[in-house]
């Protein structure tokens, strides 16, 4: 019996180079696949002919792999050997490669400019307010409603039940919505109306109550600030609505406010707020939970609106200057995306291939 | 000074973050995993402030008698019970884990499963042909729910391709434009956090 065993050299088409936008940590392979071929050796030196050691093997059907064991600056060689039933192919020698470490991330050049290009024209506006120009700002029903729903919470004896979502300080939308809160308490503190933070992260809790007792003392009245009022309750999702909705079942506030980030539980909340008969007023910037706002709530701040909320409601110039370029950047977006559908629609990718991410 | 330290700080923590964000340079990359690994370790500290806050306010209900204290012992003796069993056995622990799956994950399941009647609740008011926006609501719905099912593929054939194309075309570009907006809305208000122009999430409005 003898054992016949064909090698095939270079039955593998290898392409590697430095890893685009990195540390110049790694070097990137990419072959061709065989369906043959039941695993891959990957080889490496740092000569061209010689001295090839296996650093890693992968399975069959994996066409690319990431070498992180590089030092930058040094130069690499690369082969691979693919192990078949009763064959073994080879790849040809490709190198040398040497990572080098970029300064900057090209794939997020596009991010960066329309960055700068919306920085720019938000502080454009906001030095025009801080000159002291009138700027105008359409109205959004949804704050306008917010110290109406206060009023009537007042008029009713009855408290504010103020719920920021159920992520951390780190989400932007639990910022977003702590500056509205710091707005809410003013009103309430000024009122004398109780008001409620049920929370469901410890750091927000912590927040919560500073915001709000700075918010009393700023209107007067430390007095009536109640560190109880705002509580962490659990950091379990559903946990948490249980103890939200039990608020509201037992105290029956005449007003409900979910301004933060929410999920499933956006609708077992407002369901409840609204067989309460409570006025909701709802912000989120998760667009699969808008539908449910919109559905159950009486007003609905959708997605930008709640990180224009804080800004509006102060009507501070300079705020309403930095809502005022929001909205511009908005237009040139809008612009872009009409420019870029009517060149696509010409046949010219020009346009199109300026956003494009570059490798 | 009470409020510049902290904008100093969220300035130069934000302004890095965000430099960081554009350059892979190692020695950036490995400061902002430290500065994000901090933030884990604030967060850690926190769970202990936040079980003191629930112990603090449950014992108050139940010294001063307010309503519904008796729940408050109830809560008290399951927080220390699940404190126990984790102590003594672990996270991976025989009793800690027999009350995860037997009593939270019940309780949790309990709680979503009201979402399937607070949906058709929702739907009701929503779905009344009120405006001409609430028709066209009530439209594309009722479509899109017998599309999704097969009594909908056995009265019409093309009905499943139609809740396709409104869930890809008009649904998606909705959807994307939502997006563009809250985008657009959190670089705002990013920069008007970096800028200290928004400052009252920090307890303090204009100076």
């Amino acid at each position: 019996m003898f054992l016949i065993l064909l090698i095939l050299v270079q039955g593998i088409s290898l392409d590697v180079y430095d890893t685009p936008n990195d540390d110049g940590s790694s070097i990137t392979l990419s072959w061709s696949s065989d369906t043959l071929i039941s695993s891959y050796q990957i080889l490496r030196s740092i000569f061209p002919e010689h001295d090839f050691k296996e650093i890693a093997r992968v399975e069959s059907g994996k066409t690319t792999y990431v070498d992180t064991a590089v030092k930058a600056g040094t130069k690499y060689y690369y082969r691979i050997k693919g192990a078949g039933l009763d064959t073994v192919f080879f790849s040809n020698t490709a190198g040398p490669v040497r990572p080098i470490a970029q300064i900057f991330n090209l794939g997020r050049l596009n991010i960066a400019v329309c960055m700068i290009i919306l920085f720019a024209v938000i502080l454009f506006y906001i030095s025009r307010a801080r000159k002291g120009e009138k700027l105008y700002i359409r109205k959004i029903p949804a704050l306008t409603a917010v110290e109406e729903a206060i009023g009537r919470a007042t008029e009713m004896g009855k408290p504010v039940l103020f719920v920021p979502g159920i992520m951390d300080i780190d989400n932007p939308q639990t910022i977003a919505a702590m500056s509205i809160l710091a707005r809410v308490a003013e009103k309430t503190a000024e009122y004398g109306t109780p008001l409620y933070v049920p929370t469901s992260k410890a750091m927000a809790m912590s927040m919560a109550q500073q915001v709000v007792k700075e918010s009393a003392t700023k209107v007067g009245r430390p007095d009536w600030f109640n560190a109880d009022n705002i509580r962490y309750l659990t950091d379990d999702q559903f946990g948490y609505v249980s103890a939200v909705d039990g608020m509201m079942v037992r105290e029956k506030p005449a007003t409900n406010l979910y301004l933060g980030c929410f999920y499933a539980e956006s609708l077992i909340l407002a369901e409840t707020g609204h067989y309460t008969g409570a006025i909701q007023i709802a912000g989120t910037a998760m667009p699969d939970q808008l539908p449910f706002f919109v559905a159950a709530c009486d007003y609905t701040l959708l997605g930008e609106e709640l990180y224009a909320a804080s800004a509006y409601l102060s009507q501070e110039p300079i705020q309403i200057g930095s809502l005022k370029g929001q909205d511009f950047g908005k237009l040139i977006f809008i612009l872009v995306i009409v420019i870029g559908v009517i060149t696509r629609l010409l046949g010219n990718q020009y346009f199109y291939n300026l956003f494009k991410t570059t490798r | 000074m009470k409020s510049i330290l902290p904008i100093i700080v969220v300035f130069g923590f934000g302004f890095f973050m965000l430099v960081s964000f554009f350059i892979p340079l190692k020695g950036i990359q490995d400061t902002s995993q430290t500065f994000q690994n901090w933030y884990i370790g604030v967060m850690a500290f926190f769970i202990f402030i936040g079980i003191f806050n629930i112990i603090k306010i449950n014992l108050e209900k139940i010294q001063r008698r307010l309503r519904d204290w008796q729940y408050s012992i109830i809560l008290l003796i399951c927080l220390l019970v699940m404190m126990a069993a984790g102590f003594i056995g672990g996270p991976e622990g025989g009793l800690f884990l027999y009350f995860y799956k037997n009593v939270q994950i019940p309780l949790g399941a309990t709680m979503f499963s009201l979402l399937a009647f607070f949906v058709a609740s929702a739907a009701f008011r929503a779905f009344r042909a009120r405006s001409p926006e609430a028709t066209l609501l009530l439209i594309a719905a009722v479509l899109v729910m017998i599309g999704r099912v097969p009594i909908g593929y056995w009265i019409w054939h093309g009905f499943p391709n139609l809740v396709e194309w409104i869930m890809t075309v008009p649904n998606t570009a909705a959807k994307r434009g939502i997006l563009f907006g809250i985008d657009l809305g959190m670089i705002s208000m990013g920069l008007r956090v970096l800028l200290g122009i928004e400052r009252s999430y920090m307890g303090g409005g204009k100076e």
